[in-house]
């Protein structure tokens, strides 16, 4: 599969609750920020949890969030980020008004 | 919807810093697992699943390495690896001759 | 809930007093292994000593290494695996990203999801790395938790966390200590202590 973003691009993590084995952490659904890197392509680990090999491999992504947009109470610097790495079919292109630093 | 496991940004308390020497037999249980995953007998995320699946009171009450025992036993069950029969007679057994056990 | 308080079982001592149902589980499941000739108890033996044998000594090396030598430090940070590998240091399924940080920029490493962890390089990881407070909190409140590890920072430091989720696996480059002119990496090394490539606390000073 060849990857649909690029560092630099702004994206929006689905809100989507499903039940299973799952590596998006909760606090980042919904949340935008931008693709610092592209890890590469794995096997999907939501697949790998049943026992199945998780192909074809998915694009992995580091993406890079303002933590003063995603936690309320945030007590820190502007500039103060978190990067997490997610899969390529949890992220959407962000839409205009929702692209973050 | 919200894995028990799932706790990034929860407001949880104060961080206990000491660290305990890994017991010979929690070493064997990480051992384990890394020797089957490279047989491709299991997989990280399916030791990860039957962690999250646990139940929320086996996830608070059971250490670490109990918790990676307990996955990778129904992980090799489920797999047809063992059956629970054997495991459960194996089980019955163990410690009564320990130099067995070693 | 125990609101990340130690429970008892984190500290039970290896062999003393009766076994219980997990080390039990723990026997049993390596006999049948071993019974149906799945795994050897030599190569579960071998797997624990390849397990002893990795240190945070492991991951110092590599700090010193970029300390001194700027081409192997662009090298460990454009692709720590290889660069790693340059040492003897293979990371096996995962991939290494090393992030540097300067004296504007402070980096720390958690796992919110479960215990991922550099073992390539730092060994086993230490209990409070796994425990349910620094995994909620880290992502949350880095400069609290920091404190908590006697890590002061100024107001004007980015605080960049790094919540380890897939496959990749992070190593903190510290910032170099000041007064180490001229210091041999085996010097250097020994101030590069594994807290610090977590990104809890800062290396040992000169």
């Amino acid at each position: 599969m060849s990857p649909r973003f690029k560092p630099g691009d702004a994206v929006t993590v689905r809100r989507a609750y499903p039940p299973g084995h799952l590596r998006t952490p909760h606090y980042i659904r919904g949340q935008a920020g931008v693709v610092e890197r592209i890890c590469g392509s794995f096997p999907n680990p939501e697949e790998l949890a049943f026992g199945r090999d998780g192909l074809p491999a998915r694009p992995l992504y580091r993406v890079r969030f303002v933590q003063k947009q995603i936690w309320p109470d945030y007590r820190g610097a502007q500039a103060d980020t978190i990067e997490i790495e997610i899969y390529e079919h949890w992220l959407e292109p962000a839409t205009e008004g929702k692209t973050h630093a | 919807m919200r894995g028990y496991h799932d706790i990034g940004g929860l407001p949880l308390g104060a961080i206990d810093r000491a660290q305990h020497d890994y017991a010979l037999w929690e070493k064997r249980v990480d051992a384990m697992l890394v020797l089957l995953s490279s047989k491709n007998l299991i997989t990280t995320d399916e030791l990860r699943l039957g962690i999250e699946t646990l139940g929320a009171d086996a996830y608070e009450r059971l250490s670490y390495y109990e918790r990676w025992i307990a996955s990778i036993a129904r992980a090799l069950v489920a797999r047809g690896v063992l059956t629970t029969d054997e495991l459960g007679r194996r089980m019955a057994e163990a410690g009564q001759r320990p130099e067995q056990d070693a | 809930m125990h609101d990340g308080h130690p429970h008892p079982h984190d500290r039970r001592p290896d062999n003393e007093g009766p076994l219980t149902d997990y080390q039990r589980m723990e026997i049993a499941i390596r006999a049948l292994l071993i019974e149906k000739r799945i795994l050897t108890a030599d190569e579960i033996r071998r797997t624990v000593e390849a397990m002893d044998a990795r240190s945070p000594a492991l991951g110092a090396r590599v700090v010193a290494r970029a300390w001194t030598d700027p081409a192997f430090k662009a090298r460990l940070l454009g692709d720590g695996t290889a660069a790693c590998e340059e040492l003897g240091i293979r990371m096996g399924a995962t991939k290494l990203v090393v992030v540097e940080s300067t004296p504007a920029v402070h980096n720390l490493v958690v796992c919110t999801l479960c215990s991922c962890y550099p073992r390539a390089l730092l060994g086993l990881p230490p209990d409070w790395y796994k425990s349910r407070s620094y995994r909620a909190r880290a992502v949350r409140e880095p400069r609290a938790v920091l404190r908590e590890f006697g890590t002061e920072l100024a107001d004007d430091v980015t605080v960049r966390v790094h919540d380890s989720t897939a496959d990749m696996r992070y190593l903190v480059l510290p910032v170099r200590p000041a007064g180490t002119e001229g210091w041999s990496e085996e010097r250097l090394a020994a101030l590069a202590t594994r807290d610090s490539m977590v990104g809890v606390s800062v290396p040992k000073t000169a």
